[in-house]
């Protein structure tokens, strides 16, 4: 199917200006200069000496940086030139769920009756805040099939520790003392990271080759010391643990509990909940499958849910409806504590509620089944030239290999992504996950059109072509974008993490 | 597109997965409304927040601060460009939010007074725990003093995570709101974390747990309200090994306690056990500068149960937000900022003196906020303030859950109230009659 629409999402007419460097902050400064404008207070003024005791007083002012508006507005706007984004193009990064974030969700948030709340205001005069975290909960629940959430933790990995936190205080409540959890060699790094500072010690088991948990491998590895294991379902190649039931049950045969990593819970939304499926406790990344947009890295939200048997441990303080319809703060009753300064990362849980109001349970259904047409459409269309690791149906994101253009012609997977920037597309994630070779991950999205799938297929085919007919050229890769291939070894070796360690010249 | 595929049906493409555990009937979620009903229902969640700045005089503080943003701030900080981006991980079309970054570790490290920021973490609660990681990483040790002036939920945060670590937790009372820390066995510590001012509003003597930490071969860990660098000495003047701080006060609202921003800076030998993402200058091909996120080998997707962290997403937009607002600020407003939070405060403090019924928590030196007694709850006389359109600060008692070493009698009564450069003389005049109507 070809279609002869121009495509809305790729990004290659965008003007990233000029190939000079931006000054920094600090090399704009002229002594002097200023921006900023405080209100008038009337307030007496006291000496310095009178407010603080000299023993405090710094030596010298902070240097900041000195300028005016005018220049702060050109310097931030021009680094935003530099800067690829979703709003600019197709964002088609594996596992990073970069789909576009509906405007209307942001607004929504930047309501002052939601952001100039202070954390600490008294719960009667919160109640908007209160019914909108409730709220929240009750849907991520439904979503998910458990039976209560923390709204806590502030991004996926924050809510893996949580969760290992709660596995943790329930087997010891159980007088269990575990010692390990079972995780598949595809997982995501945070996961194994996440094991170690929950107090316990990871095995690693192989996955088979159909990119799958090895149900015998998995037996052999259980034990009435293991606490659980972490499992992504769909799995990072972006495949469906189809024997997770069998799995489920062997986990919880020997006692341990089995913990949902939600980095892709938007290719099963309203197709298959974790808590059917036998999880006891799920985070899902609200910046993912919620579309709230990740601000270049964060903010994010990982909020955890968990059965019936967990919800004692939960964080607290957590929002509660009470008798009378009002809302309150509760902590259960053998809560593991708080995991966040305050009440986690409000305005994004904001957002995401937002989003999931608009779509209903129809539309979030209708999101899963169009990220995963979307993923294997460009798995089929790019059968050809980009083979995938595993030659079937998979979910929301397809892993595809370029081990052949490698062998052909000594191209890597990452020249290849290089030179999809060239074509104005994000480039897919590279080398993950760890058990494909030259892994090249893309996960259109829903929010990708037909057409814009079609541009991203022909530019990987003249990708291809180029591999064929000037393969240096595509190890020169980017061209076209603010900066070319950047020397990374030479920023470990020589580590210059500010401007005071760049010792700048001055001429 | 499924013709394309050989498939008749959508429900085809999830043929693969058991029907046993398929959901029959769909989500059990009300059918999608449109934006302007989904607005509606927000209005109401707004409308029943009668504590919102918009409403009340905010006097609240304790970690959460009422600072000025202004258009020029909210408005580049919320360009899409940042807003819709990933994580950094193709720098050649990630420049924007790389250099941004560089600018921004930068100004923490200046701010910190230490050699090394990271590109930020969570809050500054999640950021003390990192600390400690750091500390017992470096040493090899597990036992933490930890000053009770330390803020509450940062104190049972680090709580909740030792469960996971084993690090164990030596809260040090405070005697007349300063640390006592002659009151705590120090051998064997990893770490002497210590707050400056301290979630009391004192500013203590720091010198006393520099020579604790030195003492013990330990790590000194300030947490340090990054405002109060305008004026008061840095992390590293006082020695510090490790400074944490909560960077809400640069740039973000007060958003009901979140996204806030970790704030994390360290001494250069601890930069292979820094948690989270570093940017580092280098060159592209065609030698022109450029920015990378560097040292990466100590990262989870690489390093995976070796990692220093398992921090991955973190807050950039808030630190690019805190490089803008400190941009807009720039040298003489960051001082002019501090400078009138600590003349508005100690004004506030002054009239308090007339009021009957209300004591000063301590008489020592305070920066940005203090404690003080009434006659009644705390919460009882907020409440009653609340009704005259003041949020006049934050019970205690509250913030620890009850009792807690910090304040060791008389809790229940104690009111922490903050003034920031955007309240005006007349709104503090206001903030003395209310609080004399409430305590009556």
């Amino acid at each position: 199917m070809r279609s002869t629409a121009m495509p809305g999402g790729r990004a290659a007419s965008a003007p990233l200006l000029g190939h000079e460097m931006e000054p920094t902050l600090f090399e704009m400064s002229v002594p002097g200069r200023s921006a900023y404008q405080l209100r008038t207070t009337g307030v007496p003024e006291r000496s310095l000496e009178e407010l603080v005791p000299a023993l405090h007083l710094g030596d010298v002012d902070i240097a900041i940086a000195e300028v005016s508006e005018r220049d702060l507005v050109g310097h931030f706007t021009r680094l935003s030139h530099r800067q690829f984004s979703v709003d600019l193009g197709a964002y088609p990064l594996g596992s990073c769920t970069m789909k576009y974030n509906p405007k209307f969700c942001d607004a929504v948030a930047a309501d002052i009756g939601l952001n100039g709340v202070h954390p600490a205001t008294p719960e009667a005069l919160c109640q908007g805040w209160l019914e909108l975290l409730v709220t929240l909960e009750q849907k991520l629940c439904a979503i998910t099939g458990m039976s209560a959430a923390t709204l806590q933790p502030a991004a996926g990995a924050a809510g893996e520790l949580t969760g290992l936190l709660l596995m943790r205080a329930f087997h010891e409540a159980n007088g269990d003392a575990r010692r390990r959890v079972i995780i598949p060699d595809s997982a995501h790094g945070t996961n194994p990271a996440s094991v170690t500072l929950g107090g316990y010690e990871v095995t690693t088991i192989k996955s088979n080759d159909r990119g799958l948990v090895d149900l015998d491998e998995l037996k052999a590895a259980l034990g009435p010391d293991v606490a659980g294991i972490m499992l992504t379902n769909p799995n990072t190649v972006g495949l469906f643990e189809e024997q997770i039931t069998e799995i489920a049950a062997a986990v919880h045969d020997v006692g341990g509990l089995l913990y949902y990593d939600g980095a892709n819970l938007n290719a099963i939304l309203g197709v298959v909940r974790p808590g059917d499926m036998g999880f006891d406790i799920v985070h899902m990344n609200l910046h993912k499958t919620f579309a709230t947009p990740h601000g270049g890295g964060g903010p994010g939200a990982g909020p955890v849910a968990v059965s019936a048997r967990l919800a004692q441990f939960l964080p607290g303080p957590m929002a509660a409806r009470r008798d009378d319809g009002g809302f309150e703060w509760r902590t259960p009753e053998r809560s593991i504590g708080r995991v966040h300064g305050w009440h986690g990362n409000a305005m994004v849980l904001a957002r995401a509620l937002a989003y999931i109001e608009v779509h209903g349970g129809d539309g979030l259904t209708r999101v899963a089944e169009r990220a995963v047409l979307n993923a294997n459409w460009l798995r089929e269309r790019l059968r050809a030239t980009l083979p995938a690791a595993y030659d079937r149906v998979c979910m929301h994101e397809c892993v595809l290999s370029a081990t052949q253009l490698k062998a052909k012609f000594a191209v890597r997977g990452l020249d290849i992504a290089k030179a999809l920037l060239e074509e104005g597309f994000h480039s897919p994630t590279v080398y993950f996950p760890l058990i494909v070779d030259e892994a090249l991950m893309f996960e259109p999205t829903e929010t990708e059109s037909l057409q814009t799938l079609e541009a991203l297929a022909q530019a990987i085919e003249r990708i291809a072509a180029r591999a064929a007919s000037d393969p240096d050229s595509l190890k020169r890769a980017p061209q076209s974008t603010p900066v070319s291939r950047v020397d990374e070894a030479r920023a470990a070796r020589q580590l210059i993490a500010t401007e005071d360690a760049a010792h700048r010249s001055l001429d | 597109m499924l013709g394309f595929l050989g498939l008749d049906s959508l429900s085809h493409l999830f043929d693969h997965i058991p029907q046993a555990v398929r959901l029959a009937q769909g989500l059990d979620l009300a059918p999608g409304m449109s934006e302007p009903d989904v607005a509606e229902v927000f209005e109401g969640f707004t409308k029943a927040n009668r504590g919102q700045s918009s409403l009340m005089t905010c006097f609240a503080g304790a970690g959460a601060y009422d600072h000025e943003v202004p258009a020029v701030v909210k408005m580049l900080g919320s360009r899409s460009e940042f807003v819709t981006a990933y994580t950094p991980y193709q720098p050649e079309v990630a420049q924007g939010v790389l250099q941004a970054l560089f600018e921004y570790q930068t100004l923490v490290s200046r701010l910190s007074g230490l050699e090394i920021a990271n590109a930020s973490l969570y809050d500054g609660a999640t950021a003390l725990v990192e600390a400690l990681n750091m500390a017992s990483g470096a040493n090899g040790r597990s036992k933490m003093l930890i000053s009770a002036g330390v803020h509450p939920h940062w104190r049972e945060v680090v709580r909740t995570f030792a469960r996971g670590t084993g690090h164990e937790i030596v809260e040090v009372a405070l005697r007349d709101g300063i640390t006592d820390w002659s009151s705590v066995d120090a051998s064997g510590a990893s770490a002497i974390v210590a707050a400056y001012p301290n979630y009391l509003g004192i500013i203590e003597d720091m010198s006393l747990a520099k020579k604790l930490a030195v003492s013990n071969d330990a790590l000194f860990i300030l947490g340090a309200d990054p405002i109060a660098a305008g004026l008061l000495k840095t992390a590293g003047a006082w020695g510090a090994d490790v400074f944490v701080g909560e960077g809400q006060p640069f740039g973000t609202a007060l958003s009901f306690g979140g996204p806030y921003l970790g704030l994390f800076a360290c001494t250069a030998d601890q930069v292979r056990r820094l948690p989270g993402r570093i940017v580092g200058e280098t060159v592209d091909s065609n030698n022109r500068r450029s920015f990378v996120t560097t040292l990466r080998a100590r990262e989870q997707d690489i390093r995976r149960e070796k990692a220093t962290s398992n921090v991955c997403t973190n807050q950039t937009l808030m630190a690019v937000t805190a490089a803008i607002q400190l941009g807009w600020l720039g040298t003489k407003g960051l001082r002019e900022v501090a400078l009138r939070c600590a003349q508005g405060t100690r004004y506030l403090f002054d009239e308090l003196g007339d009021v009957d019924g209300v004591s000063p928590l301590s008489n020592e030196p305070f920066f940005r906020e203090f404690a003080f007694r009434t006659n009644r709850p705390a919460t009882q006389v907020l409440e009653r303030m609340a009704n005259d359109a003041v949020l006049g600060g934050v019970s205690v008692s509250q913030l620890t859950g009850g009792s807690d070493v910090s304040v060791p009698d008389g809790i229940d009564n104690v009111i922490l109230v903050s003034v920031t450069e955007r309240r005006a003389r007349a709104q503090i005049d206001n903030y003395v009659d209310v609080l004399r109507k409430a305590v009556r």
